[in-house]
């Protein structure tokens, strides 16, 4: 058996192949491209938050020096608007209100940042001296920044045309079930909380090329994407009336997404249709105070849950009701955000016999919101696993038993919930049991008793979630109301001497794709990582793909893979039984040797593909030559990860500073390829939801002006915020895709913020307070404890 | 940034010639405010006078009971130096407080001092520890140098040289930090020297770093934590934003009293 040695395949910390270019600064990113005869555009974009347009005069820009054009919504004639990529329907059937997301401003901004004129010039400096000139005639108008607000009778409307600023009011579970279930409860806890908006924050700014061939009629469009198809699609198909044939989209090196670059964004269209009016290739790059205010969003829910019990302590039904912050358009997926990513995850861990929630999405004069790591789960996680808690210290029950009380039993997989999904594999108890055995549990209370000796407060939290991701089944999907398919697409392409190109329609933005799905590789055929070339993230040389969100990576693009695989090994079985003069069942392969069974006589991968590429002695009328192979893989449903977080915080009672201690996330991510990089990806995801339970929040006022627009007043993490995060993985294997993996990317963000909310209320537990709203500010703990104190005094 | 003349004197009488004749140029030193100023286009300079080649105004060194600190001097020296270890150590683990590693290896005293932004750490030290500030023309102590939030006692065209400060008995700092900017939201300094007890607040005021008197009578009778720990600021005086209220940043002033003078010792 002919064993990479050393091994690279399954379950190898190798480490990370791209980290070598990265380390060393080599990275390619999109600002990196300078194209010949590149020119720059600078968006011009609104100061408020609503207000009519009433005229743009452009002379005096068009006469700056270095000037090459400047365009408005009136030289886009016959240009679409950004597309929704998923239609949600309202209760009583009728599709939700999608008013046109215009490329430039239409004589109308609907929120601070909003694009309004765009000037492409020789350098970037003077695009932005001209765009200094162009004078906007504003009317400003009243805004509304909050869901509540919007909603209210008489509140400034975002769209003409739009009743109560509601794009969709949306239901899912049976209403009646579960008020039957309320009915009969002993008990019924409610709680309501806000789950706070985010700015993504990714370390690269946005950016994009667009590039005219003025001989062939081809457009390129470089660009900061997670899904270069999806945009080619979405760009070609709806906004810029571009075949696919004569538009490229590459998406080079991108640093981070986080989800805020799977959407197609204005600026994309912008310099893609500029280019062939000046006939150049023009360049746009963000500023990182664009990025606050263009980047689309995440979170911004405001909701109530009711959660039902019996005696005993076993939950009967939950009602959920949510608001969801849509901001002032569409973005790309937003809608399925706070619907079928969101309610659908309400049953959680347990065995919620019956779930109604209600959604109201809302449009409001803030920045578009959309998927953020995670993306529904860490809202519908956070809800639940802080309803837990409210609800075990309600009913005078521990919270671990409460909740094991409660779980899904390991023997009753696969798991129909009430709210759609069918869970296929998973083992909570005992992701819990390592969890508190790593957090020593247990031993918290002399932990707590040393702290206090010390001035401070010290609490205990825990999450035991559940996510889907590996996202989606074209049909299921397609049913629900999304306007694309969801598979992925990988080929393999043997060369002569016996390296491999895998192209994928996946694309890696951090998680190490270059690296992990080359181990797939050196797994199944025996080729060693260093002659595996990962190809992503550019049209032009990947068949398709609908690129990396959803924790999809590995569970549909590499399943496309390990399908692409099965393909080569079966031809070149087909190959081998006529060098060896076997018969091809006798054929057996593994790790780069085939062999005739039961015997010694082999050929290796490398002898199969240079005989297929040099087909002397070849079954030439039976077997075309060469050896690459392309698979399509639609995954037959969701993967679901989950597991368990601890977290331990320290509060400082004179200045309420909440001090991150210890961190524990014991995770089931099906099976793990590289341990390295999935601990990397938990860590991540960990430091992010730590950074939405403590540290941040976009904050707008109330007519929609960004206050936190700049990190001088957003609060991202930073190391001395964070706490040794401890990671351990336990597995039960995804029973329908054929590598058994579920995916880990936004475990970590999903899991913690409820972990730490958990932690921060414990701690406060002598203060009598049963919640504490996101994120855990020094100011909002003094404000409890100090309230506290001033009551007592 | 907008475009603007650049001048690298060499001498300081050089770079107050260029910027007497020029009202509407700018002095850069570190350049940790102006130059994020002038990338945001917030300020539109005709020159900018570049500090950096005028090689006597930095360093630090022991004259008898002062220490004299060049107004060139990066924070990161500041906080490295063996002269101000000895003598201050407050003011040296003050330095090493302030921004980040690159902002310590940029940001001079000079430029911190003359900008006498309201959230610095430097204001307050000088006025704790009764410093005198040094021009290309005169002399001026802390007290009537700061001025309220950005306001100096500087003309226009007057550079800050050199930093005088005598060596208190003991001193001590203590900040709570903006949680996103890392600036102070409310720190303290307390010294006690040779001009008696003082206490200076910054970040939390809404009027730049200023003295405490209440709080300097207090530890002048009782040099303890707990002599300032009863001390109400009045909130009326503070500063209010989405970090904190006024309420909050009153409290965390007499905790920040509280945890400096434990910090001195």
């Amino acid at each position: 058996m002919n064993v990479v040695q050393p091994f690279e395949g399954i379950g190898a910390s190798v480490r990370r192949k791209e980290d070598f270019r990265f380390l060393q600064g080599r990275g390619m990113y999109t600002d990196d491209i300078n194209r010949p005869g590149q020119t720059h555009a600078f968006i011009l974009r609104s100061p408020h938050a609503h207000a009519t347009i009433n005229g743009i005069d452009t002379a005096a820009a068009k006469a700056m020096p270095g000037v090459l054009a400047v365009f408005t919504s009136a030289d886009m004639a016959g240009i679409g608007g950004l597309p929704c990529g998923w239609q949600i329907h309202n209760k009583d059937g009728s599709p939700m209100a999608e008013p046109k997301h215009p490329v430039l401003a239409e004589g109308k901004v609907r929120h601070v940042g909003d694009p309004v004129a765009v000037v492409v010039a020789e350098t970037r400096a003077q695009a932005r001296d001209a765009a200094e000139a162009i004078v906007v005639d504003y009317a400003p108008m009243p805004g509304v920044s909050t869901t509540e607000a919007a909603i209210a009778p008489g509140a400034p409307a975002v769209h003409d045309g739009v009743a109560g600023n509601l794009c969709y009011d949306w239901h899912i579970g049976d209403k009646a079930a579960t008020e039957a279930a309320f009915a009969k409860a002993h008990k019924v806890v409610k709680f309501s909380t806000t789950n706070n908006r985010l700015v993504p924050n990714a370390m690269e700014p946005r950016s994009a090329i667009g590039e005219f061939d003025t001989m062939s009629g081809d457009y390129t469009l470089y660009t900061t994407s997670q899904n270069p198809h999806v945009i080619r699609l979405l760009m070609g198909a709806f906004v810029l009336s571009i075949p696919e044939s004569k538009l490229r989209v590459v998406a080079p090196d991108v640093g981070g997404g986080f989800g805020s670059k799977i959407y197609h964004y204005a600026e994309e269209a912008i310099v893609t249709w500029a280019s062939a009016k000046v006939k150049r290739p023009i360049k746009w790059t963000a500023d990182r105070t664009e990025s606050f205010m263009s980047d689309a969003h995440g979170r911004d829910h405001v909701s109530t849950a009711e959660l039902a019990l019996d005696a005993e302590g076993k939950i009967l039904g939950l009602k959920v009701h949510t608001l969801a912050n849509m901001g002032a358009y569409l973005s790309t997926f937003a809608p399925c955000v706070p619907t079928y990513l969101y309610a659908t995850l309400l049953a959680g861990v347990y065995t919620t016999p019956v779930i109604y929630a209600e959604v109201k999405a809302v449009f409001t004069h803030t920045v578009p919101v959309d998927a953020y790591r995670g993306a529904g789960r860490p809202e519908a996680t956070y809800l639940l696993e802080r309803l837990m808690d409210v609800a075990a210290r309600e009913i005078g029950m521990d919270r671990v038993e409460f909740r094991k009380k409660n779980f899904i039993p390991v023997d009753a997989f696969p798991y129909q919930t009430p709210v759609a999904l069918q869970y296929d594999s998973g083992d909570y108890f005992s992701t819990l049991a390592e969890a508190l055995k790593t957090a020593d549990w247990a031993g918290f209370e002399a932990r707590r008793e040393a702290a206090k000796a010390k001035g401070k407060l010290r609490g205990i939290g825990i999450s035991t979630y559940l996510e889907a991701c590996g996202i989606a089944p074209s049909a299921v999907v397609g049913s629900l109301g999304a306007r694309a398919g969801l598979y992925e697409v990988g080929t393999i392409r043997v060369h002569p001497t016996g390296s491999v190109t895998v192209l994928t329609g996946t694309h890696s933005h951090g998680q190490g794709h270059e690296t992990t799905l080359a181990q797939l590789v050196a797994d199944k055929l025996g080729v060693p990582i260093a002659n595996v070339d990962i190809v992503h993230g550019d049209t032009a040389k990947v068949p398709f793909g609908m690129g990396t969100y959803g924790s999809r990576s590995l569970a549909v693009g590499g399943s496309a893979m390990d399908k692409a695989m099965d393909k080569i090994i079966a031809k070149g079985k087909r190959i081998a039984a006529h060098l060896m003069e076997a018969s091809v069942e006798d054929v057996e392969f593994e790790r780069g040797t085939f062999r005739v069974a039961g015997t010694d006589k082999t050929k290796s991968l490398t002898d199969i593909s240079l005989t297929a590429y040099v087909p002397h002695n070849y079954p030439i009328e039976e077997i075309e030559p060469g050896l690459e192979e392309t698979a399509f893989y639609d995954p037959k449903n969701f993967t679901y990860p989950g597991g368990c977080h601890i977290a331990e915080v320290e509060i400082d009672t004179e200045t309420g500073k909440v001090s991150m201690v210890n961190f524990t996330a014991v995770d089931d991510v099906g099976r793990v390829i590289n341990p390295m990089i999935v601990e990397g990806q938990v860590q991540g995801g960990v430091a992010q939801g730590i950074g939405q339970a403590l540290l941040e929040a976009a904050v707008y006022d109330a007519e929609g002006q960004l206050i936190s627009g700049s990190m001088m007043d957003y609060t991202m993490p930073r190391a001395d915020d964070l706490a040794p995060v401890s990671v351990a993985t336990h597995t039960t294997l995804c029973t329908h895709n054929p590598l058994g993996v579920k995916g880990c990317g936004e475990v970590g963000a999903i899991g913690s913020p409820p972990a730490v909310m958990n932690a921060v209320v414990d701690a406060l537990r002598d203060f009598g307070v049963n919640h504490v709203e996101m994120p855990a500010t020094p100011a909002k703990i003094w404000n409890i404890i100090h309230g506290h104190r001033l009551a007592a005094e | 940034m907008y475009d603007f003349e650049y001048h690298k004197p060499s001498s300081v009488a050089d770079a107050v010639k260029i910027l007497a004749a020029d009202p509407d140029a700018r002095a850069i030193s570190g350049g940790m405010t102006l130059l994020p100023a002038l990338k945001l286009r917030l300020n539109k300079p005709t020159a900018v006078v570049d500090l950096s080649g005028i090689a006597d105004l930095r360093g630090v060194k022991r004259d008898g009971n002062k220490i004299v600190i060049g107004a060139l001097t990066k924070h990161y020296e500041v906080a490295t130096s063996a002269e101000v270890k000895a003598a201050i150590p407050a003011l040296a683990a003050m330095a090493a407080s302030i921004g980040d590693t690159q902002v310590r290896n940029r940001g001079t005293m000079g430029g911190s001092v003359a900008n006498n932004d309201p959230s610095a750490d430097y204001p307050a030290a000088l006025l704790a520890l009764g410093a005198t500030i040094q021009t290309d023309r005169r002399t001026i102590s802390a007290d009537d140098f700061f001025q309220g939030m950005f306001a100096t006692a500087l003309e226009a065209g007057e550079l800050v040289t050199a930093i005088h400060i005598p060596v208190p008995e003991k001193a001590g700092y203590a900040k709570m930090r903006n949680p996103a900017s890392r600036y102070s939201m409310a720190g303290v300094f307390v010294a006690k020297g040779p001009a008696g007890v003082r206490v200076a607040v910054n970040g939390a005021g809404n009027n730049g770093s200023y003295r405490h008197a209440g709080m300097e009578a207090a530890l002048s009778a009782n040099w303890s934590a707990d002599a300032v720990a009863g001390i109400k600021v009045d909130p009326s005086d503070m500063n209010g934003d989405i970090h904190g209220s006024a309420e909050y940043r009153a409290h965390l002033v007499t905790v920040m009293a509280k945890r400096a003078v434990t910090n001195a010792g």
